[in-house]
Formats: structure tokens, sequence, C-alpha cells
């Protein structure tokens, strides 16, 4: 245990990769492998289900602490994390376990799920009493299942990689799935991660399927496209779909569906699980998972931007309404159907495709989804223009289509591992957020980075236009995101010094500021106040020259809706 | 009568027609140390303990018209008997001391608990009311002995080296600077030190602080190989400027109270945060306060609600005092900047 707390303080006291890459190494060559096992599954985004509630950990460690309530609250307003509070306020253990990581996750951590809380107030404090400060607030954190550290998975994997010597790509290949919860971490499932290439690696993989390839946004605008991509001809155009990207896994006569995060949703999508019968062994398939209602299942139709009828595809939040689900009811099977928009070939007849170039994958791709001719395996559909310019007037469709703008992919491109540039390129060519100016009402203080700064913050619009005779600020959005971290501390400290009431941790502050709040989507909603919700606010511009007066009106946002 | 009250100028003694560590020009101020917060220009009269003199002069003037006291001598003015006490926070900083007809108050302005070699230490004074700062006031904040935090600035000046990276620490010039000068092992390499740092050793060693030879950052040459196995000592200022270009592979920490917690360490974007005080923590603040004996106490800068708040539960009359005292609650804003430095 301390020697991966000890990795996390480096990991964490540096923001520079190669540091990052170093310390990764030098645990690893050291590391049991059980215990690496379970470093490599926390490090790359693994999280076990919560094991013990927050609100018992947070009243056991009051308890333990021997502070008033209020004053426990008061300090963890300022710090903003239970696991780092915690860590700050029971006194630092005297003797230091040295039981490994395997041994604490696997003897001492997973069994608490489930027990009484008779039993964990007694068992927990015994455990905390084991463990120096940074290891007290790991041990924490991989209870309540909110372990994060600044690297990423890639960088796990050339950590892996440059210590096995092996391609980092087949360590990628190798590490897919392994944060998924039927995954158990084990010595075993370790060295295979870092054992040297053996020949039949390709027949053992069972349902895994490739890392996914990720596009870079393009944010330049479309007059310099000529020179910083060439013609238009040269790229394959789809839309950008605004929906759970996920890859299709058919082989040995079985088929996972896996989503981005590398989590295995094959039940959660039964339409889905149905092209097993379809899908010839061998086949993977990347995409994206939408909600789908359509007359015609005819993608090419569904998309015309003549055709009268609404499109198809179904906003985001109505498939988030299906995700929540443990079980899915027939009824929200017929209300909410999904599809995937295939739009690559990533293995055939057993055969990796990845390398092959994006234009003969994609011609591929067209024959494997005819000759299944299933409803819920459909062609993403190609985009075609006279040049860039055609193309960015089309792109003009992307909201009234329930798009978030357009990816192009290079013809030739390879289908690279995660965000590289290496082998090709897709680019997200995503339609400007929507935007409108808003008032900061309240604040309150943020976590980690941003902990015990008043950083996040609610906003509000008027009720009426500005000639109404009286009006009121209505909430509609919070945001936290988008200030440099200059900007941040000034909001700050005018928060501090024009608040007006407090509300627990929320205060309410004098109006004053006005910030462009930015947003991808929009939508009715009976939850809020403003009879209006957003999808991922955040602030795009401090409006320092505006007063709130100016701030925009519920009029504004009603507008948007159409 | 209460012997200091809060006046739109700063702590206003009554009695003897005197402030405390005034934010405003006033005609007769009390000092109680030389920090930008606590020290402004423009007094028409300056009293402060004798250990101060050197750096109240260079930070406000030569010709102030300053009065100085050793520790613990009396002073008699308007009926007031005034005095000051070691506070253990930079050189020269005391608690102020004050007797009318029977009642002791004492303002303690910044205090430090933790004895550092720099300053004499902390001395507790016993009175019926005790004026405290709580900077640091929350359980959260509890120090390790500096021994410690000395072992590891070492630690990591070393292992830079070994890297022939330099190592830039970055914290207050004034107090903790000299702090760190003396706590480190000077044998590991050359020290250098940023111009803001070196007037203040040439004050704390005329006052007799035993400091390592540094050097003037600004006199070595950029390629110049000592640099690779020096260690720098510059204000929060210099990070990220363009004074650190000279300096090639550097790593860089920060030297505060501030570092005990994982946010800001983070937000400061430094390699290492060391969690070093020259204020008290939140047992040195009770530990100070039970110590004075005092049962009525006036909270100033810093966590002061939640101070007030513990203490009335302990039993004690808390009060607070509205100063304008280092706006340094949580992320400082203020002790950023060089000109207006506070401490943290």
């Amino acid at each position: 245990m301390r020697a991966f707390a000890q990795l996390y303080a480096e990991l964490d006291a540096t923001t520079s990769s190669n540091a990052k890459l170093l310390a990764m190494q030098r645990y690893f060559a050291q590391a049991a492998p059980e215990d690496a096992a379970w470093a490599v599954y926390f490090l790359s985004g693994g999280r076990p289900r919560q094991l013990v509630p927050a609100r018992l950990l947070h009243d056991l460690a009051i308890e333990q602490s021997g502070l008033s309530t209020w004053l426990f609250e008061e300090s963890y307003q300022a710090v903003g994390d239970l696991a780092e509070t915690i860590s700050l306020i029971l006194p630092e253990a005297p003797h230091v376990s040295s039981d490994g990581l395997a041994v604490w996750v696997e003897k001492k951590l997973l069994p608490l799920r489930g027990e009484s809380p008779e039993v964990l107030a007694r068992q927990l404090p015994e455990l905390w009493s084991q463990l120096d400060r940074t290891s007290l607030m790991l041990c924490i954190k991989l209870i309540t299942g909110s372990f994060r550290v600044g690297v990423s998975k890639l960088l796990v994997t050339r950590a892996l990689a440059t210590m096995a010597h092996l391609d980092s790509k087949r360590v990628a290949q190798r590490l897919v799935g392994y944060t998924d919860l039927s995954n158990r971490p084990s010595a075993a499932s370790y060295l295979k991660l870092i054992a040297a290439e053996s020949a039949d690696e390709h027949a053992q993989r069972g349902g895994q399927p490739y890392p996914f390839f990720l596009a870079h946004a393009l944010s330049q605008p479309v007059e310099q496209f000529d020179a910083l991509l060439g013609p238009a001809s040269q790229w394959q155009v789809e839309w950008k779909w605004d929906g759970i990207r996920a890859q299709v896994v058919k082989r040995d006569a079985k088929l996972w569906v896996w989503s981005r995060g590398e989590e295995l949703v094959t039940e959660r999508f039964p339409e889905l699980a149905n092209l097993n019968h379809v899908l010839p062994d061998g086949t993977v398939i990347d995409g994206e998972i939408v909600v789908w209602k359509a007359d015609q299942p005819d993608t090419a139709d569904a998309f015309d931007p003549q055709s009268p009828t609404a499109p198809a595809v179904q906003p985001f939040a109505l498939l988030q309404q299906r995700i929540g689900r443990k079980t899915l009811s027939k009824k929200m099977l017929g209300d909410i159907p999904v599809v995937i928009l295939a739009y690559d070939l990533l293995e055939w007849a057993g055969e990796d495709w990845r390398n092959q170039p994006q234009a003969q994958r994609r011609a591929q791709l067209e024959q494997v989804i005819a000759r299944c001719n299933h409803p819920a395996l459909l062609a993403s559909p190609l985009l075609t223009g006279e040049d860039w310019f055609d193309l960015a007037r089309q792109r003009e469709d992307s909201r009234r289509l329930g798009v978030e703008g357009m990816m192009l992919k290079a013809q030739d491109a390879l289908y690279g591992v995660g965000r590289t540039k290496d082998v090709g390129v897709w680019w997200k060519w995503k339609v400007d957020p929507f935007s409108v100016d808003a008032v900061l009402i309240y604040a309150q203080r943020g976590h980690g980075r941003r902990a015990s700064l008043f950083s996040d913050y609610t906003f509000a619009v008027w009720d009426g236009p500005p000639d109404a005779s009286e009006r009121t600020l209505v909430p509609f959005a919070k945001a936290y995101s988008g200030l440099t971290d200059a900007e941040m501390r000034q909001v700050d400290s005018i928060v501090r010094k024009t608040t007006v009431e407090k509300f627990g941790p929320v205060i309410s502050v004098k109006p004053s500021l006005v910030f462009e709040l930015g947003f991808e989507g929009i939508a009715l909603s009976k939850r809020h106040k403003s009879g209006i919700a957003v999808r991922f606010p955040r602030m795009l511009r401090w409006r320092q020259d505006k007063s709130v007066d100016e701030a925009d009106h519920l009029g504004t946002l009603q507008d948007l809706l159409q | 009568m209460d012997l200091v009250i809060a006046r739109p100028e700063g702590l206003y003694c009554p009695a003897g027609d005197f402030y405390i560590d005034p934010w405003r020009p006033v005609e007769r101020s009390v000092i109680t140390h030389a920090h930008g917060d606590h020290a402004r220009t423009g007094n028409q009269h300056y009293l402060a303990a004798a250990p101060g003199e050197g750096i109240l002069r260079a930070r406000l003037g030569q010709d102030i018209n300053l009065q100085t006291l050793a520790y613990g001598e009396r002073l008699l003015h308007h009926g007031v008997t005034l005095s000051f006490h070691p506070a253990g926070h930079v050189l020269g900083s005391a608690q102020v001391r004050l007797q009318y007809r029977g009642e002791v108050w004492v303002a303690s302005g910044d205090y430090k608990i933790e004895p550092d070699g720099t300053c004499a230490p902390f001395e507790p004074v016993r009175c019926h009311t005790f004026i405290t700062e709580s900077t640091f006031g929350l359980p959260i904040y509890r120090w390790q002995p500096q021994a410690q935090v000395f072992a590891e600035i070492n630690q990591w000046w070393q292992a830079n080296a070994a890297q022939d990276k330099t190592s830039v620490l970055l914290c207050y010039s004034f107090g903790k600077a000299q702090r760190i000068l003396h706590g480190i092992d000077a044998g590991l390499g050359p020290i250098l030190v940023h111009g803001a740092v070196e007037p203040l050793n040439r004050v704390y060693r005329e006052a007799g602080v035993h400091l390592p030879a540094t050097i003037y950052a600004g006199d070595v040459q950029k390629n110049d190989p000592l640099m690779r196995k020096a260690l720098v000592i510059a204000p929060p200022s210099a990070g990220g400027s363009t004074w650190m270009r000279r300096f090639g592979d550097f790593s860089d920490g920060f030297a505060s109270g501030w570092m005990r917690l994982r946010g800001t360490r983070r937000r400061r974007g430094v390699d290492r945060g060391f969690v070093l005080s020259d204020h008290a923590d939140w047992p040195g603040l009770l530990w100070a306060i039970e110590q004075s004996g005092a049962q009525r106490v006036m909270v100033t800068h810093g966590s002061v609600a939640v101070l007030v708040r513990h203490l009335r539960e302990q039993g004690l009359d808390a009060q607070a005092f509205d100063t304008e005292y280092g706006d340094d609650e949580e992320e400082p804003v203020a002790v950023e900047h060089e000109p207006t430095e506070a401490t943290s």
C-alpha cells in the first residue's frame, strides 16, 4: 500500500508526463505482480463499486476525530474532498502496515462491502490506524470509488510497454477491458499484460475489442481547410453523432458490445445483442449507438436535409434515460429503440483490418451491413460536397438534425490507437456551442484543483425582456469550467466581497458578474425552475464589459429551443 | 472599557490614543512586525520591538520616526503600560501587551509556536483579553516538525542536483526565505537568491542570525555549471516569470502552509509543495490562546467565524475583529505579488 501511495504522491506532484512515466516504471519494476495488477487497474481508471456509503465514512471520521460536526463540515468545505479531509484530521498512525496493495484491496477493503454499520464502525478505524497520511487518503478513495490521478491510460500503457520491452500498441490491446467489472486483477492477469509476444495472441483474445481511435478537434476557419487538409475529396465525411461510441465484437458465436469507456454494455442493448444471429464470426464494428425513430429505416432518407420528416436520431437525453436503468421494460424498449450507426470495420473474417486504409474499410463495411440486412445495424451515411465551403453549408443543418457537426477522416488513414496522429487523422469539426450571457447568483467552493475557491457557480437569466417593468433572475444552469486560474481567483475574491447569504456550503452573491455561457444542447425540463435544461454548460468568457442588465432573458433561451 | 477597539483606520487603543498595525495613516502607530499588511507607510510615529528596527527601516524608509523597545521593556503612555513580547513569526515580530488600570490585553499580530532560530521564540503572555490571528484556523492545518520539512527539501535538492537540475524554491522573501536558509543543509551545494531576498538576508545577518553564504542569482552566468547543482530561493512572483528561464532545466517547489491541501498545491502548478508556515497551526492557535489564560478572545484575519464559534463552544467569550490584514483566508491573492507581500 505504501509503495502505491508513494507512486500516487509522485504522480500527483508533477505535471510532467516524463516524470510520471519514470515514476510508474520505477514502481512496476519493483512491485509484486499481484500488487502491480491492482495498480494497473486503478491507474487506468478501474473502480470497484463503492464499498462503504460515504455518509458512514463521514460520520465515523467525525467520531474518530472528536470534532464537532460543524467543524468537520467547515474543514470539508475548505478541502473539497472527503478522503483528503479525513486523512488530514485523523491523528497520524504511529505504526504503518507493510502489506501490499493486493492484500489491502482483496483481504481488507473488498470484504467491507455489505458489512453492517456496526461491523464497519469497528473495522474501519482499525484499518485507518495502520496507514500513513497519503495511504489513508488513498484507502478512503479506493473505498468510495473516487480514486483518480492525472495519468492517462495511454501513459500507463507506455510505462508497461517500456518496462516489458513491448510495442505499446500490443499492451494497449491487451489492456482493453482490463478495468471492466467482470475482470478481477490478479498476478496472472498482470503477467499476461507484460508477457512476451506469442504466436497465438490473436486467438486468445475472446470478446476483447480494439483500443478506440479517437478524434482531434478542428477549430480553424473553413477558409484554411484547403491549406490544412487538402481537397475535400480526399476525406471521408460523416455526421458527428451525439450518442454512445461503441464496438460490436462477434467471435466464437458470441457477441459483445463495448462502450468507449471499455465497459461491457451488451445487456443494456438487446437490439444490438440480436446482431449475434446475423454477423459472422471474426467481425468487429465501430460505430455510435443512438436512439432511432424512423418510418423508413433508411439512413439516407432519414438524413436528407430536404426531407420534410423529423430527423430520425433522437436527443442524447432520451438515450440517457435508458442507460440509467438496470432492467429494461418492454415499454422502454418500444419507446426508446436504439440502433448502431456503423462507421468502421476493425476486424473481418478474423483478420485485423486496422492497417487497411479508411476507404477500403468503409467499402467492406458497407458490404457487411448490406449482407446482414438488420434494422439495428445501419451505415452512418457519407456526406459529399463540391468543396469545403459546400460542406460547411451542409454543416449548418447540424442542430436541426440533432448532430454535433461533422467528422473528417482521411481516406487513406489507418485505424490508430487512442488519440494519435501517427497513422492518419480523424478530425471532429463541431458546430459552435449555443451561448447566452448569464449572471452569477450562487457560488460554492470547488473540489480537487479548485478546492476551497468559490469556483462552482449557478447562473441565471432574466425572466423578462429589458423593457419589462419588473423582472427577476431565474437560475438555469451550473458551471465550473472555462475560467483560467487567475480569473478564478479574481472571481473568488469578488464572490467573497459580495456575499449576501449563506445556505450551508452555498452562498448567494449580489448579482454583478456576467459570463458568456456555452452549452451543447437545450431541452424543456420540469425539474428546473426556469423550465429549461442545458447540456454541458461551461463558461466561455467573462463578460467584464457587460452589466447585469445586459444579460440575456428566458426568451433568448426559448428561441434556442426551436 | 475595552482597551482595543476596531476602527476604520485599524485596531485602536482609546486610553493610549494609538493604533496597532493601522492600515490607514495615523499619528501614533504600534507595529507588531514588518510584513506589508501590518507595517504601512505614512504614520507620524512608529513604535516597535528593537530587533525589528533594521527591517522596518529597510522597508518603510530609513528616516521614519521610529522608537523601539527591547522585548519585555515597559513604556508608560497616557496611563497605558505597553511592552513587546516575542511572537516567533519573523525577525522582530512581537505581541503587544497593554495594561491599563489592572486590565491586560495582548495583541499578538501574526505568530508561530515552533522556535526556528531566526527570531526570538513565541512567549505566552498572560492576559485578560487576547487578540489572535486565525490564518490557519481549521483543524486540517497541523504542521509537521520543521526538521522533517527541511529534510524533505534537502532530499529534493539532492535528487535534482544528481540529475543536473536546478532546484528553485519559491517562498516569501521576508521571514520564510531566511528560515529556510537557516534550516537547510548548506553543504549540499551552492545557494542562489533572488534580488528580492538578498537585502533581507543582509538585515538578518546584521541582526546576528546565522545564514549560510548566498550568491545573488544575477551574478551567475547563464551557462555556469554551478547553476545545475544549486538551490535557488526566490519570491512566489518569480514563479512562471521570464526570470526563471535562466535556469533552463529546473524543478520548482513552493513553501507555504497552504501547500497542506492537495487543491492549492495543484493549483500552484509546481513540482513540489512543502508545508512550511510562519503562522500557528490549529493546535498552535488553541495552545497560545489557552496559555494566555484569557477569558476573552478577539479573532482577526483568517478563519474568523470558525475560530470564534469553536472558542465559544469551549466556554470563552470570543468575538470577531474586522481588520484588513492579509486577505489570505484561503488561497491568498494579495500574497502572490511581492510588493503587497503578506505571509503564509
